[in-house]
C-alpha cells in the first residue's frame, strides 16, 4: 500500500509537471530562416513551379527586337555599381559566372526575377543552385528597383551583340 | 509548483483515506508513521516553493523560468535600454530574456566598431577640451509625443565632461552629441518634457562660471560657485539639440529631476542637495541639514522671458557633434554663446520645496499631480501635490528665501508621507494604476505603494543593493507595467565569481498581479543605473537595413569597383576601396612609403541586410573598421617600416570570407617604387624573375 501511494504520487508530480508545459511548443513561421522555405519545391516536386521563369514578380517581360541604347546607358551604371565587382562581361568567372551570352541562356523573366528576388531563387531554383555550387557564395541580394533590373537586362543584351 | 500543491493534497487525500482504513483495522499508530513523511514532503514543497512570494524572504519560484522565456528564433516583447555607466555606452536588452542585442557606443571610444577611431566617428567625441575617448553614462530617455514613449530617440548623459548624446533608433547609433558649458558633472540630465520640447540637463557641481575667472580658492564656494540648469531645445522632426538657455541658480548639487506631465506640463522638478553648500568631505558636510530641496521650475515662463529678451548672452565654449547620415561622417562645430536667465532676479521662475535628506529620485506620477521625492537618507517618502504647490505660490506659502530663491513651506506643498516604507527610497516609477514602485537601496528592495492612500501594498527583495529601477514607460503618461526591474549595485554571491570584479547585474520581476515575482536574473555591461524600456513593436519596424550606395554623399566613397583608386597627394595616400563578399578593390597596393599617412576609405557595396565588412591591417595604431552595407568609413594608418602588410575583412561574411584579404608594400621613404594598385590583375610573370626558378623547382 505504502508502495502504491509513493508511485502514485510521483506519477501525479510527474504528469502535473509535463502538462504545465503545453501549449509552449507552438511553432512560428520564421521570415528569415530561408531553410524552412525550401523542402519539396524543385522542378519536378512543384509542378507549378516554372524553371524557365523563375519565382519573383516578373511574368511576363516585353523584350524589342532591338536596344534599347538609353535603358542599357542606365544597366551598365547600375552594373558598375552594384554588379561588376563579381561579374565579367566576357565568359570568365570571377565570383560568379561572366555575361557572356547570358541573356541567351535565361529568359529575360528569370533573369530579372534572380537580381530582385536573390535569396528565394537561390533556395529553390535547380539553374541557381547549380550555379551556387560552383561558385560556392550566394550571390547578394542588390536591392534592385524593378526598373534597375529591366535596365540591367538591357546592358546584358546590349553586351551580348544586340543592336 | 502546480505540482508541489497538487502533491501536497494528494498526501492529503491518501492520509486521510489511511486514517479511515486505519480505524477499521485499529492500527492506526503503524500507518501515522509511514505515512508522516509523505505528508509533511507535501506540505513542505507547498510553502517552500508557493507560487506567490508570501514576504520579502520568499525566493524565486517555480513558474519563474517560462515567463521569462523566449524561444530561439523568436523576438523579446520589449526593448530594455540600459546606462553602460562607466563604460561610456548604452546596452540594449530584450525583454523579458534578459538577452544582450546590441552595446551603442556613445561616449566612449569603442575599436569593435570602430568609433572614435574612423576618421568619419572621431568628431564626435570632440569636446572644448578637444577628443575625450571616455565617459560616464548614467541615464537614457526615451523621447515622447503626448507624454508616450514614440519610439524615434534615445538620450544619454555624460556625467564627467557634461555632455548629452541623442541616439537614433533606426540606426542604433549616437547621432548628435551636445557639450554643456557652466557645468561640472551632468548628473541631472537629460530628461525630456511630454513632447520632448525640451532635454535637461542640471549640473551636479556647482562651478564659477565659465566667462569669470575661476581660479579662485575652492573654499569659496559660496561667493564664486553657480548651478546652471541647461533646457536644450529638440527639433521637431529631425531631433536637432541646441541649448535653447540656460537659468542660473545658487550653488548646490542638481541630482535627479523629471519633467511635469498632463496638468504640470509647463513645469520641471529638480532634486538639489549639498544646500548646505559644503566643498569638502560633503559625506558629512552636506548631510547636516534635516531638509535639502526640490527646485520647481516653471519652464514655460522661462521661455516667455527668453522671448523678451530677459537672458544675457555670455560668452562660453563648447562642441556640438552631429552625424550625418548621407556622407556617414560627423562633424564638431565649436560655439562660442549662450543665453543665461538668473533665477534670483526673475522672481516667478523657480521654487524651493523642502525635501527630507538629500532627496535623490524626483518623479512625477503618470497624472501629474503628484511629485515623489526620495531622501537617501530618509525613512519615509514624501509626495507634494501639484496643485497644492500652485496654491502656496498663489498664497505666498513661503517659509523664506534661499540666496533669493522663494523656499515653499513644507506642509502647504506635501500631500502626504508615506510612512516607513523601508530604508534609502532612490528611484520610483508608476504602474499606471495607481500605484508607485520605489526602490531602497539600504534595504536592498522594491516596494509598491498606493499613491492616493500612501499605503504599502508589497514589497519584495533584491540582490543586492537596488539603484534605478524601471517599468516600460514608468516614468510617462501611459506605462505598461508588465514588469520592473531593478538595476542592483552589488551582486556578491548571485553568479559566478571572476575575481574581484564581480559581474554588474539587473533582476527581472513579473508585476502583472498582486505580487511582484523575481522571474529573472542578468548581467549587464559596465554599470547600470537608470534604464527605460519601450515595447519592440514602436522600434522594430523602423530599423534600417542598409544605406542606399545611390545616396552614399562621402566626400571618399566609391561607388561600384571601377571606381576604386589609389591617389598621392604629398605623404598623404588616399585608398579608394570597396569591400563585397568577398573581396576588396584594390587588394595589392605598391608605392606607399614609409611616412606616408595612407588613408583606406573603404565603401561596402553591397546592398542588402545584415553583410558588415571589416577591415584591419597590420600594425596600425588604430583599430578596425566595421563598414555597413551601402556606408563609407576611413582608417587612417601610418607605416612605420617597410615590408609587406597584410590587410583583411574581419567580419565573417561568406564561406571565401578567408579569402577576402590583400597586400600593401611599403617602400623607405624617398624610394621610386611607382603607386600601383589592382584585384586580380598583379600576377606573377612567366619567365622573368630569376629567383623564381628555384622555388618553382622545389615545389615540383
Amino acid at each position: 500500500m505504502k508502495k502504491l501511494i509513493m508511485l502514485l504520487s510521483a506519477a501525479f508530480v510527474f504528469a502535473a509537471c509535463g502538462g504545465g508545459k503545453a501549449g509552449e511548443e507552438k511553432a512560428a513561421a520564421d521570415p528569415y530562416d530561408a531553410s524552412k522555405k525550401t523542402e519539396a519545391t524543385t522542378a519536378e516536386g512543384n509542378p507549378s513551379y516554372d524553371p524557365k521563369r523563375g519565382e519573383g514578380k516578373f511574368t511576363k517581360v516585353e523584350v524589342p527586337a532591338t536596344l534599347d541604347a538609353a535603358m542599357a546607358t542606365n544597366g551598365e551604371k547600375t552594373y558598375g555599381v552594384k554588379c561588376s565587382s563579381c561579374h565579367k562581361l566576357t565568359d570568365e568567372k570571377l565570383v560568379g559566372p561572366g555575361w557572356k551570352g547570358v541573356s541567351s541562356r535565361r529568359t529575360p523573366e528569370w533573369i530579372m526575377n534572380f537580381v530582385t528576388n536573390t535569396d528565394a531563387m537561390l533556395n529553390k531554383d535547380p539553374e541557381a543552385q547549380a550555379q551556387l555550387e560552383i561558385c560556392l557564395v550566394r550571390m547578394p541580394n542588390q536591392n534592385l528597383s524593378d526598373d534597375e533590373a529591366r535596365s540591367l537586362y538591357e546592358f546584358m543584351r546590349k553586351n551580348d551583340g544586340v543592336k | 509548483m502546480l505540482y508541489a500543491i497538487t502533491a501536497a493534497m494528494f498526501s492529503l487525500f491518501f492520509y486521510k483515506q489511511q486514517l479511515l482504513t486505519n480505524n477499521k483495522n485499529q492500527n492506526k499508530m503503524k500507518y501515522h508513521k509511514t505515512l508522516l513523511p509523505v505528508l509533511y514532503i507535501g506540505i513542505a514543497a507547498l510553502f517552500f516553493n508557493a507560487c506567490k512570494p508570501k514576504n520579502a524572504g520568499t525566493a524565486v519560484t517555480s513558474g519563474a523560468a517560462a515567463k521569462a522565456y523566449v524561444a530561439p528564433g523568436k523576438y523579446d516583447e520589449f526593448y530594455n535600454f540600459v546606462s553602460g555607466g562607466f563604460s561610456g555606452q548604452m546596452a540594449v536588452y530584450g525583454l523579458p530574456s534578459g538577452r544582450l542585442l546590441r552595446v551603442v557606443p556613445v561616449f566612449s571610444v569603442d575599436p569593435e566598431k570602430g568609433y572614435g577611431y574612423s576618421e568619419e566617428t572621431k568628431p564626435m567625441l570632440n569636446t572644448s577640451h578637444g577628443f575625450v575617448p571616455w565617459d560616464d553614462l548614467h541615464h537614457p530617455e526615451l523621447s515622447q509625443t503626448n507624454g508616450e514613449i514614440d519610439g524615434r530617440w534615445v538620450f544619454g548623459n555624460a556625467n564627467n565632461t557634461p555632455r548629452v548624446a541623442r541616439i537614433d533608433l533606426g540606426t542604433f547609433r549616437t547621432a548628435e552629441i551636445i557639450e554643456l558649458p557652466n557645468s561640472g558633472g551632468n548628473h541631472s540630465s537629460p530628461f525630456a518634457t511630454e513632447n520632448t520640447e525640451y532635454v535637461v540637463a542640471g549640473t551636479r557641481f556647482s562651478v564659477p562660471p565659465d566667462n569669470v575667472n575661476g581660479d579662485v580658492p575652492i573654499n569659496t564656494y559660496k561667493q564664486n560657485f553657480k548651478g546652471h540648469i541647461s533646457f536644450i531645445s529638440i527639433g521637431k522632426e529631425d531631433g536637432k539639440m541646441d541649448i535653447a538657455f540656460q537659468i542660473q541658480t545658487p550653488g548646490v548639487n542638481f541630482d535627479l529631476a523629471r519633467a511635469g506631465k498632463d496638468k504640470s506640463h509647463g513645469w520641471f522638478f529638480f532634486s538639489c542637495y549639498n544646500t548646505e553648500q559644503a566643498n569638502t568631505l560633503l559625506e558629512v558636510n552636506a548631510s547636516q541639514k534635516d531638509k535639502d530641496f526640490i527646485m520647481a521650475v516653471n519652464w514655460k515662463k522661462a521661455e516667455e522671458y527668453v522671448k523678451a529678451g530677459k537672458g544675457r548672452k555670455q560668452a562660453v565654449k563648447y562642441a556640438h557633434n552631429v552625424y550625418n547620415e548621407k556622407t556617414h561622417t560627423a562633424t564638431s562645430e565649436i560655439k562660442t554663446e549662450v543665453t543665461v536667465l538668473d533665477a534670483k532676479d526673475l522672481k516667478d521662475i523657480c521654487y524651493f520645496i523642502p525635501c527630507p535628506k538629500s532627496p535623490h529620485g524626483c518623479d512625477v506620477d503618470p497624472t501629474g499631480q503628484y511629485i515623489v521625492g526620495s531622501g537617501k537618507l530618509a525613512a519615509l517618502i514624501p509626495v507634494f501635490s501639484f496643485d497644492k504647490i500652485q496654491k502656496a505660490i498663489a498664497d505666498k506659502a513661503y517659509a523664506g528665501d534661499y540666496e533669493g530663491i522663494p523656499v515653499i513651506k513644507y506642509e502647504a506643498a506635501l500631500y502626504g508621507e508615506v510612512q516607513k516604507p523601508g530604508l534609502g527610497p532612490l528611484h520610483t516609477e508608476f504602474d499606471g494604476k495607481g500605484n508607485a514602485i520605489t526602490s531602497f537601496f539600504v534595504s536592498s528592495e522594491l516596494v509598491k505603494w498606493n499613491i492616493k492612500d500612501l499605503k504599502v501594498i508589497d514589497r519584495v527583495p533584491t540582490y543586492y543593493s537596488v539603484g534605478h529601477l524601471c517599468i516600460p514607460g514608468g516614468n510617462t503618461r501611459k506605462p505598461n507595467a508588465k514588469y520592473v526591474i531593478a538595476y542592483n549595485k552589488i551582486t556578491k554571491d548571485r553568479y559566478l565569481p571572476t575575481g574581484p570584479e564581480l559581474a554588474q547585474s539587473a533582476q527581472l520581476y513579473d508585476i502583472s498581479g498582486d505580487k511582484m515575482q523575481l522571474i529573472l536574473d542578468f548581467p549587464t555591461i559596465g554599470e547600470p543605473h537608470y534604464a527605460q524600456a519601450a515595447p519592440a513593436d514602436i522600434i522594430k519596424n523602423r530599423s534600417v537595413k542598409f544605406y542606399k550606395i545611390e545616396e552614399n554623399a562621402n566626400a571618399f566613397v566609391s561607388k561600384g569597383e571601377p571606381t576604386a583608386k589609389v591617389v598621392r597627394e604629398g605623404n598623404k595616400v588616399h585608398v579608394y576601396m570597396t569591400s563585397i563578399r568577398s573581396h576588396f578593390a584594390p587588394d595589392n597596393i605598391e608605392g606607399v612609403k614609409v611616412g606616408d599617412e595612407v588613408y583606406f576609405h573603404v565603401t561596402n557595396l553591397e546592398q542588402d541586410w545584415d553583410v558588415p565588412h571589416g577591415f584591419a591591417v597590420k600594425g596600425a595604431n588604430n583599430a578596425e573598421l566595421l563598414i555597413m552595407p551601402g556606408e563609407t568609413q576611413t582608417l587612417k594608418w601610418v607605416p612605420d617600416r617597410t615590408g609587406i602588410f597584410p590587410m583583411y575583412c574581419t567580419d565573417f561574411c561568406s564561406a571565401l570570407h578567408q579569402e577576402m584579404q590583400g597586400y600593401v608594400r611599403v617602400s623607405p621613404a624617398g624610394s621610386n617604387v611607382p603607386l600601383t594598385f589592382s584585384t586580380g590583375k598583379n600576377l606573377p610573370k612567366a619567365d622573368s624573375a630569376a629567383a623564381a626558378k628555384p622555388a618553382a623547382a622545389a615545389g615540383k
